[in-house]
């Protein structure tokens, strides 16, 4: 068997140490072919909601899962071949199960989950899958046991919000359990990579901070949601003003900027007043000045971000590793293999846009940036519609946060802005957040079902409302009691 | 029962307010336009009211909300903001300022909320959710054009001496040749029978510096030309031709501004010194030449490279040029001179006697070898290398303003210099005693300073005070010269003034012509220059005297800058003078 696999090798890719014509001609062509891949998917985002039937959107995202599924095979097969290692073959095989069991979970148990949403998550973890097992297999095949772990969770999730009508109303119970994570955090804290509030519990190792990123938005919905008079959002503030002082002080900035974000635009949304975020940005960029004076750590990511080259061989180091990373992949990318993403620091976590760019290439990066943009423009979506204010409100603000994220992780990287630390969703290595990110994603799926659900109350009100129309009367039919909306899943007529 | 009803359907208008297009679509109607500002409704809520007076305060049972499009009178009637009812319907003022006739519900209404103060900016929450999504959607558009313009700028990053993933590209790519301005080749690859790549230099020793090295890391120009060194421009078919046959493209040509010939010369000229000579064209701020000894030969360096670093002199790898600190010694006058100019507009009326010796507190300042110049104005002083002058000019002129003038000339500043290179020191503050300020005035004390700096100086002055960016590069070509990048020179910036390098110019002018470099008064050719004589302590406590000589030929129009530097030479006219005698000649005899 290891001769064939070994001739296999061989005869595809040559020896790993010299030229050869196979080896040069596969990588070649696969590079073009992972464009191509990434490009119909993007495609197919954008093109979804221009379908107006039924069919056509389904045909779309049918699209997407076979392109999912290209993408997948050319990627391991490519692994494969450069390690020899048949277990690269059992986790593609994880990984077509792992797709098959997200999107029938979602479809059978939730009828009207939008599969476009699973559809982005599961590409995400896709190249997350590959790009880490490309860098180390181990963390790979463990990231593939948490995202399934997450997946089964998840599907818990969209029961609990469609049933747990107390949800809106815990507002104390989030902002306690957010603050105290973090707190206890904070004093136990073991600091690793020097930002990263973690906690060791029988050798695995939880960011808290990823939780507290559900928990605070839940607190600020749950809070604007009942009341936005001044002093509920002078109360709210003050929450998520400890919330994101203590994680200034654990030096988790990323984190601490996503909260602020999320913060703002929830706090814009709820009152629909410019005052406030105008004074929040005012208050941030004051906070963000005062800390660049206070604290050394925020001092030297902005050295670093001025010029990376210049204080190459301390605080540089990793931002000048990652653009020469992006440098030398260039617009196609150099293949796979064939760059050295290997020499960028935590290239797996929170610079694996760098690895992605260096050997997948510029142009499916900025795929990438457009598959995100689509997660954040669908996360939205979802809310707009949404007719209970606290689940517009949650559904808004997970989905501010996962904006903010992917902004400050890829702007990081790529120098645009200073470095922060924090991992891209779905795609970086790393358990809590790749956990999270599928709850997130979970809880809005509920949202959506929830959305679906106010649909179809709408549209059966239409057709009373038709059937009525020489009734003056019927102009306030009497309906269902249940005017949230959540109405529980056993009145949805099935598919 | 019917009452509650309509409160509650009027509550989940204001939630239809905030569907989107989208949804609007989907439910297949236009949806009622009422905001949850609308105080009617807000009041009637508020009173907890229900029904009838609910519709009172709306003015009567309207009818439910429809498209007013396909609407017969009556209702269209009852919803005059939709502009079909006649104007000065029953609703017609219905903001209240308008001459309405009917009945306003917002005049009757109760102070409580018609005197709610509208705080801030009032924003419907689809435009709120509209503003924030176009925000993001701008920032993840942002991000992707910062990528795109990274990706076509990222060659400074790519050239960066600390980017080693260039390496790995010659895996696909031999190497490109680099050449001298005439196309000389100094460094080539060759292949030999075995397929081995091995880096050749035509001049050995020669280059050493300048060109560097490419195994054992990198140095010189095949340093800071590695990526274009290692990129093929050539015929694009060609190219994959050849990664599919896989055989290696050829990197880039570098040709660069050195002129083998004077590099020749000054290489052969600095004999058996330590030290370096820099030449450079003043207006172009090309570097024609650039020696630095002790060398090593870059065909060799790998075998070579555990006796090269384990050398207890260890100074083989040092560029002396760019990285060797000396003190100025007299060539630092230029500076003084400068900084009196400045100071007092112009040299004339200055005279001072030379005793040969100037007592300042403790410390005695000599001119060399004791000699009194006797009675001198600014020019013989400059010319005869006073130091007792300068310490005297020095003293005047106090440490700001010497300062102030050595700063302008980039003394403890970045150069602007593409190999690596040291910053020069000068360290006069204002608690710097009298005799520390003598001495810094001509050259000692503390100061300290590159021949390459100082080359930057001579060619500012030479070039009207105008200083060039100095290039070692021409041109990147590929190796099948069909893609052709040049180098441009460009301009660093006026570190002083016309006129100042115009004074300046006329007293290194007469050095040559009356002073301490007669050898190079009388020749085909016009120099201008300075010497320096720069005393240092060697390591076995003994003073030594560093032989400088700074200057350019062709006066009226400079042709080349000479920077010489022999590491105890003894006085600049015995050997920096020969030194930069012997490249002048070369320049001109060619």
């Amino acid at each position: 068997m290891n001769i064939i696999l070994r001739e296999a090798q061989n005869y595809l890719l040559g020896a790993k140490d010299g030229m050869s014509e196979g080896m040069n001609l596969l990588t070649q062509l696969s590079r073009v072919f992972f464009i191509f891949l990434i490009l119909i998917f993007t495609l197919q985002d954008y093109t979804y909601y221009r379908k107006k039937t039924q069919e056509g959107r389904e045909r779309v995202a049918h699209r997407q899962v076979v392109v999912m599924h290209f993408f997948s095979g050319l990627g391991f097969l490519l692994i494969f071949l450069n390690t020899g290692n048949l277990l690269v073959l059992v986790f593609l095989a994880g990984v077509y199960i792992f797709y098959s069991v997200a999107r029938n979970g979602y479809m059978s148990m939730y009828s009207k989950a939008s599969m476009l949403l699973v559809n982005n998550m599961l590409m995400l973890l896709s190249i997350g899958f590959i790009m880490i097992a490309r860098l180390n297999l181990e963390e790979a095949v463990k990231q593939f046991i948490i995202a399934s772990a997450g997946m089964v969770f998840s599907f818990l999730i969209p029961v609990i919000v469609r049933k747990m009508k107390i949800l809106p109303r815990l507002t104390w119970l989030y902002a306690i359990l957010g603050i105290a994570a973090l707190l206890g955090v904070l004093a136990l804290a073991t600091v690793s990579g020097g930002a990263k509030l973690s906690i060791s519990i029988a050798g695995i190792t939880i960011q808290f901070s990823e939780l507290v990123k559900i928990t605070l938005v839940f607190f600020i919905a749950a809070s604007l949601s009942r009341d936005t008079s001044f002093r509920s959002v002078v109360i709210t503030t003050i929450v998520a003003a400890i919330h994101v002082g203590i994680l200034v002080l654990s030096t988790d900035l990323g984190t601490a900027v996503v909260f602020f974000a999320a913060y703002i635009v929830m706090v814009f949304v709820a009152t629909r007043k410019a005052v406030y975020p105008l004074a929040g940005l005012l208050g941030g960029s004051l906070a963000a000045v005062a800390a660049y004076f206070l604290f050394a750590h925020v001092r030297q990511r902005v050295i670093a971000w001025k010029d990376p080259l210049v204080v190459y061989d301390t605080s540089g180091y990793q931002i000048a590793q990652a653009l020469f990373a992006i440098g030398a992949g260039g617009w196609l990318g150099t293949g796979l293999y064939y760059g050295r993403p290997e020499t960028i620091p935590v290239a797996s976590k929170d610079f694996i846009f760098a690895a992605i760019c260096e050997e997948f290439g510029c142009l499916f990066a900025i795929s990438l940036i457009l598959i995100c943009m689509n997660m954040f423009i669908l996360i939205v979506n979802i809310s707009m519609q949404m007719r209970n204010p606290f689940y517009k409100l949650v559904a808004l603000g997970l989905g501010t946060e996962y904006a903010v994220q992917v902004f400050l992780t890829i702007g990081g990287v790529t120098k645009f802005i200073p470095m922060t630390g924090i991992t891209l969703p779905l795609v970086s290595y790393g358990g809590s957040s790749v956990m999270s990110t599928i709850i997130v994603i979970a809880i809005i799926q509920g949202l959506y079902i929830l959305r679906e659900d106010e649909g179809e109350e709408l549209e059966r009100r239409k057709e009373e409302k038709i059937r009525g129309r020489s009734d003056p009367t019927a102009d306030w039919p009497g309906g269902p009691g249940d005017h949230e909306g959540e109405r529980s899943a056993s009145q949805i007529p099935r598919r | 029962m019917r009452e509650s009803e309509a409160l509650r359907r009027s509550r989940e208008d204001d939630l239809y307010d905030d569907e989107s297009e989208l949804y609007n679509k989907r439910a297949g109607r236009a949806m009622s336009r009422r905001t949850v500002s609308d105080p009617e409704i807000r009041e009637a809520r508020r009173r907890g009211d229900s029904g009838a007076e609910y519709r009172e305060a709306l003015g009567r049972n309207r009818p439910r909300r429809m498209d007013p499009d396909n609407q017969g009178p009556e209702y269209r009637e009852a919803y005059p903001e939709d502009g079909y009812a006649a104007v000065g319907g029953p609703y017609a003022g219905r903001d209240g300022s308008s001459p309405g006739s009917g009945r306003n519900p917002y005049e009757e209404a109760p102070e409580e909320w018609q005197s709610e103060p509208p705080s801030g900016i009032h924003i419907r929450k689809g435009a709120a959710y509209t503003f924030v999504s176009y925000v993001f959607i701008l920032m993840f558009v942002t991000l992707i054009g910062y990528l795109v313009y990274f990706n076509f700028h990222s060659d400074k990053v790519q050239n960066s001496p600390y980017n080693r993933r260039q390496d790995s590209q010659s895996t696909y790519v031999r190497r490109g040749d680099i050449l001298d301005s005439k196309n000389n080749v100094i460094a080539t690859t060759q292949v030999d029978e075995n397929g081995n790549e091995i880096r050749v230099y035509p001049y050995s020793n020669m280059f050493a510096h300048a060109i560097g090295y490419s195994t054992n890391g990198k140095s010189g120009v095949e340093s800071i030309m590695n990526y274009d060194l290692l990129t093929s421009h050539d015929n694009f078919l060609d190219r994959i031709v050849n990664e599919f046959r896989g055989v290696k493209n050829k990197g880039d040509t570098v040709v660069t501004t050195l002129d083998a010939d004077l590099q020749q010369a000054a290489y052969n000229a600095l004999g058996d010194y330590q030290g370096a000579v820099i030449v450079l064209d003043p207006h172009l701020g090309s570097v024609l030449a650039m020696v630095s000894k002790p060398d090593f030969d870059p065909n060799t360096i790998a075998a070579d490279w555990e006796t090269i670093i384990s050398d207890p002199a260890g100074s083989q790898l040092v560029n002396r040029a760019t990285q060797g600190l000396y003190p100025p010694g007299s060539t630092y006058k230029i500076v003084t001179a400068l900084s009196y100019m400045q100071r007092y507009g112009t040299t004339d009326g200055f005279s001072y006697n030379c005793g040969g010796e100037l007592v300042i507190d403790d410390y005695v300042v000599h001119c060399y070898d004791g000699t009194a110049h006797g009675e001198e104005n600014f020019g013989n002083a400059f010319a005869n290398s006073c130091n007792c002058a300068f310490a005297a000019i020095g003293l005047g002129l106090g440490p700001a303003q010497l300062t102030k003038t050595s700063e302008e000339l980039l003394f403890g500043k970045e150069l602007p210099c593409e190999l690596h290179y040291n910053k020069s020191r000068f360290n006069l503050t204002a608690e710097s005693d009298q005799a520390t300020i003598a001495q810094t005035a001509f050259g000692q004390a503390g100061t300290l300073v590159t021949p390459y700096h100082m080359a930057l100086i001579t060619s500012a002055i030479a070039n009207r005070g105008m200083l060039m960016q100095p290039q070692l590069v021409g041109r990147v070509t590929s190796s099948d010269g069909t893609y052709v990048e040049n180098r441009n020179s460009k301009e660093f910036g006026a570190i002083m003034t016309e006129a100042e390098a115009e004074a300046l110019k006329a007293l290194m002018c007469q050095v040559v012509n009356e002073g301490t470099a007669g050898e190079l008064s009388g020749l085909p050719y016009s120099v201008a220059g300075k010497t320096g004589s720069a005393e240092y302590t060697m390591s076995d406590g003994q003073i030594g005297t560093h032989s400088w000589f700074a200057g350019f030929s062709n006066v009226e129009d400079p042709d080349i800058v000479v920077v010489v530097l022999a590491e105890n030479g003894g006085p600049g006219s015995q050997t920096a003078v020969p030194v930069a005698h012997a490249v002048f000649d070369a320049y001109y005899n060619k």
